[in-house]
């Protein structure tokens, strides 16, 4: 005899999943309009997702205040878990996003908007990432990394040239590799715990004083591969460069922001209490994967001779630096972590909008790639205004002060000056000067070399009215960014530090 | 509107630098003479309003920039940075004045105007974050104009520059973050503030490690032997007006960031430290003294003497009393005045012959007696004649530190001598003989645009080399307060010797007041 489920509406908490429902939602309206009415132009799908994601954003500010007000909201069976670093987090997705979408509206046509799935697709994605980040049970971790991986990959192939065909596989094919590695962590979690939920897998590991460490051990080691795939870490980085260079500039920026955001959160989650709880071999393998991810695409990046390739490798590195967030542990580098991320989106993205704007469609006689460093050449005498901003952002991304990125990039050093980590702070400190070389070539290409005949005429091909828009903002948001560090880094701080992290 | 002067200096080049983007070409140079001109009065007037008895900070402006991480935008004058600040307004007047540059003027102008900026910034900032966010953003510039403007090999010399500097501030950055955390753990607040640092007593070996990040930093900005070599590169590639501005000014923050930074923070470590940096500060005097013998190129001469005397204020510096301190930051001062007004010189020949080695000239004195003249006084000058400027900060240098030791004294003071002569043979080539080279026979003597820089700089020199009291005194009141610190600070015995005291009475005179 069955008991009958007596399961209370209100204990449910359904709210919390309204902030992905939304998204959910817009992703269907979209594929009903087009159902309705065929052949309607990109712009109303990108005002539509946009419409969404605003809805979206307004449910987190809102969840934002209950949680400043409540504490930690669960629903839905507790599997649902809005925490601070859940909401802090999905605000940089949804931000992130908004900025990404109307880069869509380019003033040349691209295969890829033409589909009203790609938009729907999209929004897709972002619901992932936020059921990803919005809760500690490591199954629906795995469903919404899932759902946003896939439709990440077909976001990719949309691009229709054959590098975008390629890209898509490699990442496919890489991407469910790193499921099966966390499908296998996650099952030996569960084996030796006897529970799906994070914090239930930590109390149980601590009330038995890690009896098990060696499984322990062996499931961290599966996660570690899976995340590492994820946020690029090397020696399972070897996807992303290429994956960049076959999607369009937009979605590689969007990628190396969104995606990597969330996986960071989820990696706060498991990995933070096995390195408080001292498991050892964690702290060391995290210290090598960090130093070797921050400094080894440092010096890929060096010797780039294609600015999205160096973009990508760049972002790599500056993945490695935020991992030490996860290393440190503490509040204050937590803390730093979102800060550095949100600065990040702004700069990453403007730069990578910068080259979206100078777009080909074909290649020219001799050109191996589509953005190579000669293209950049003596811009300042062809369109200073266009030169300037991407100086700007290779200048923020090098650490400059007091451009955005130094910001974050401070902070985040002095985290690991007042947790103890000396070295790591010298070797983070150095790592930015090893950056400053590559960051530099292109704003020598642009300074101070001459005009190359042939490419001239494709600075600023694409770009549109909302493609100059998204550059002012990222470059309003890029260079007051100091105005902004602290009232950001008191809400962080709030957030972060009333999660428990 | 004196509450607010140095936000003024700081921002007004910038702003106007801005609104220069409207300006026309034509008519660019104009503006920027009158901006920087307003900038210079506005300097001059700081001069005027600060009141030279007080010796801790003048004009202080507070803001909060980022409480959260007690980082404040905070402002100040003393005697050490109130003549670097008006050295630089000075110099930036100059050489737009005197530019000869035709190639982008508009950008070059605009640059140079941002680069004001971020001199005053560094000189004027009391707060490390902000020091650090002027220091690292003076490169930028700098970068551009040796880069877009410089001689063949300009994108190698204007790219190890940066990386050079760069490199050597983010270890100082390492080190700014353990001092505010320093800070935190004995007070319970984060600070970035100087003056809040000033107040803070750090055990020795923290203070040595500490010494050392920001001595990376420094030393490379002065440039030091041995992380010298990026700055010959930088001279022999960089347009006249960016040589300048570099040997004058830029140079300079690294000697003022050792009075302002690593003597009154780290007392200790200073004593430690002070003879191994008299002897690099030595070897620099003597080494790169004789490489300035061996060079073809009247620049890289130039360049080199330049380095010299840096050796010639560290040394001053690290003598850690009131004269050799005092007579340090006079000839930062000095030596900015001198080099410059050098470096100007070798333009003014460069733009008429397009070389730069010495041995196409010979019996230039006979074509250009004015040029020839200047050149003169101001080679003098830099060789340390008595009653030209130099001779009173190096005086007063090696003064200072024959109270530490007399050998070494001893040993920088011939040295010096002996770096006459490579300025002396280096103008009998040039100057003296007959004119051997068909070209130089028609070359024409300086012009009035150039007459508008050189003049005031020698006028300058010879004024301050005969009088130097008006800027002496403020500088010197300054000092005495940072002495006194350091020697109350101090904590090992060897550091209380070596660090005079200056006050009768133990209360702690200085910095506090300020507050």
């Amino acid at each position: 005899m069955l008991e009958p489920v007596n399961v209370s509406l209100a204990s449910l908490n359904l709210a919390t999943l309204a902030p992905m429902l939304i998204a959910i939602v817009g992703a269907l309206s979209i594929l009903v309009i087009d159902m309705v009415k065929e052949g309607l132009h990109k712009s109303l799908y990108v005002m539509v997702a946009l419409l969404f994601l605003l809805l979206d954003l307004g449910a987190l500010v809102d969840f934002g205040g209950v949680f400043l007000k409540n504490g930690t909201v669960l629903g839905f069976f507790d599997v649902m878990l809005m925490d601070g670093i859940a909401i802090l987090s999905q605000i940089i997705i949804v931000a992130g996003s908004m900025l990404f979408i109307p880069l869509a509206l380019t003033s040349k046509r691209f295969h890829e908007y033409n589909y009203p799935e790609y938009f729907a697709l999209f929004l897709f994605m972002i619901a992932g990432f936020q059921f990803m980040v919005a809760t500690d049970n490591l199954i629906l971790i795995f469903v919404g990394l899932e759902t946003a991986s896939l439709a990440l990959y077909t976001l990719i192939a949309l691009h229709n040239r054959s590098k975008s065909f390629e890209a898509a596989v490699k990442y496919f094919t890489m991407g469910a590799l790193a499921a099966g590695f966390y499908a296998f962590g996650a099952m030996i979690l569960y084996a030796i715990s006897g529970s799906v939920e994070i914090n239930q897998i930590a109390t149980v590991l601590a009330a038995d004083h890690y009896s098990n460490i060696g499984y322990v051990l062996i499931a961290v080691s599966f996660m570690i591969a899976a995340f590492g795939f994820k946020l690029s870490m090397v020696p399972f980085h070897t996807w992303t460069p290429d994956v960049y260079e076959g999607s369009s500039a937009a979605l590689a920026g969007y990628m190396s922001i969104v995606p990597k955001i969330a996986g960071f959160v989820v990696a706060m989650r498991l990995f933070e209490f096995l390195v408080h709880s001292g498991v050892v071999w964690l702290q060391v393998i995290l210290y090598i994967g960090v130093v070797v991810t921050m400094t080894a695409a440092n010096i890929w990046a060096l010797v780039q001779t294609d600015v999205k390739r160096m973009l990508a490798y760049s972002s790599i590195s500056h993945a490695g630096f935020v991992m030490a967030a996860i290393l440190i542990g503490t509040t204050q580098a937590n803390t730093g972590l979102f800060l550095y991320w949100a600065l990040f989106s702004f700069t990453n993205l403007g730069a990578f909008t910068m080259l979206w704007v100078n777009r080909q469609k074909n290649l020219l006689p001799g050109q191996s790639s589509d953005h190579p460093y000669e293209k950049f050449s003596g811009l300042v005498k062809t369109m200073p205004m266009a030169a300037l901003m991407m100086g700007l952002f290779m200048l923020s991304l090098a650490g400059i002060p007091p451009f955005g990125l130094f910001w974050g990039k401070m902070y985040m050093i002095g985290s690991a000056v007042s947790a103890g980590y000396t070295v790591l702070a010298l070797i983070m400190a150095l790592n930015s000067a090893i950056a400053g070389y590559y960051y530099l070539k292109l704003i020598v290409f642009m300074f101070m070399k001459e005009p190359m005949v042939g490419y001239d005429r494709f600075y600023l091909m694409n770009a549109s009215l909302s493609l100059k828009t998204i550059i002012g903002i990222a470059a309003v948001g890029t260079i007051f960014a100091v105005l902004a560090v602290n009232p950001l880094l008191e809400v962080i701080t709030l957030f972060v530090y009333n999660s428990g992290y | 509107m004196m509450d607010h002067i140095l936000s003024l200096l700081i921002f007004f080049p910038a702003l106007a630098a801005m609104l220069g983007f409207v300006v026309r070409q034509d008519s660019i140079r104009a503006y920027g003479i009158a901006v920087a001109g307003i900038e210079f009065f506005l300097s001059l007037w700081l001069w005027y309003a600060y009141d030279p008895m007080v010796s801790g900070m003048q004009f202080m402006e507070s803001a909060a920039l980022i409480p959260a991480f007690g980082i404040n935008y905070l402002l100040g004058v003393d005697g050490i940075s109130l003549f670097i600040i008006i050295l630089s307004t000075f110099f930036t007047l100059i050489g737009i004045a005197s530019l000869t540059e035709t190639r982008r003027v508009k950008d070059m102008i605009i640059t140079l105007l941002f680069l004001e900026m971020t001199m005053v910034g560094v000189f004027a900032a009391l707060d490390a974050i902000v020091f650090y966010v002027f220091w690292e953003l003076s490169l930028v510039p700098m970068l551009y104009i040796i880069g877009a403007w410089g001689g063949p090999l300009r994108i190698y010399a204007s790219v190890k520059f940066f990386l050079y500097t760069f490199t050597g501030s983010l270890v100082m950055l390492v080190g700014m973050l353990f001092m505010a955390y320093f800070y935190y753990q004995a007070t319970g607040m984060w600070s970035f503030s100087i003056l809040e640092w000033y107040r803070l007593i750090l055990p020795e070996n923290f203070q040595i490690w500490l010494f050392v990040a920001f001595f990376l930093g420094f030393a490379i900005k002065v440039p030091m032997f041995p992380f010298h070599t990026w700055l010959p590169y930088a001279h022999g590639q960089a347009p006249t007006i960016g040589s300048v501005i570099l040997a004058a000014i830029l140079l300079k923050m690294g000697t003022y960031a050792f009075v302002r930074f690593s003597l009154p923070l780290f007392p200790d470590a200073s004593v430690f430290f002070m003879f191994p940096i008299a002897i690099i500060a030595i070897i620099m005097i003597i080494y790169t003294a004789m490489v300035a013998y061996a060079q073809e190129d009247i620049k890289q001469v130039v360049a080199y003497s330049s380095i010299s005397h840096m050796g010639v204020i560290i040394l001053g510096t690290f003598a850690l009393n009131v004269e050799g301190v005092s007579g340090s930051v006079f000839l930062m001062i000095a030596h900015g005045v001198v080099s410059g007004a050098l470096f100007l010189l070798v333009g003014v020949i460069y733009d008429r012959r397009h070389t730069k080695l010495m041995s196409e000239f010979g019996g230039l004195a006979s074509v250009m007696p004015r040029y020839a003249t200047i050149f003169g006084i101001m080679m003098m000058a830099s060789v340390g004649l008595p009653l030209t400027i130099n001779f009173v900060g190096e005086f007063l240098s090696l003064l200072g530190f024959y109270k530490q030791s007399h050998m070494l004294t001893l040993t920088a003071g011939v040295a010096i001598i002996v770096g006459a002569i490579y300025m002396l043979a280096a103008y009998k080539k040039a100057f003296f003989g007959p004119v051997t080279n068909e070209e130089n026979k028609k070359l024409k003597d300086v012009n009035k645009t150039e007459l508008v820089g050189l003049v005031p700089l020698v006028i300058v020199a010879i004024w301050l080399g005969v009088y130097p009291k008006p800027v002496l005194e403020p500088i010197n009141n300054s000092v005495e307060s940072i002495i006194q610190l350091m020697h109350d600070k101090a904590q090992s015995e060897e550091a209380k010797e070596r660090i005079p005291n200056l006050s009768d009475s133990n209360g702690i005179i200085s910095m506090q007041e300020a507050h």
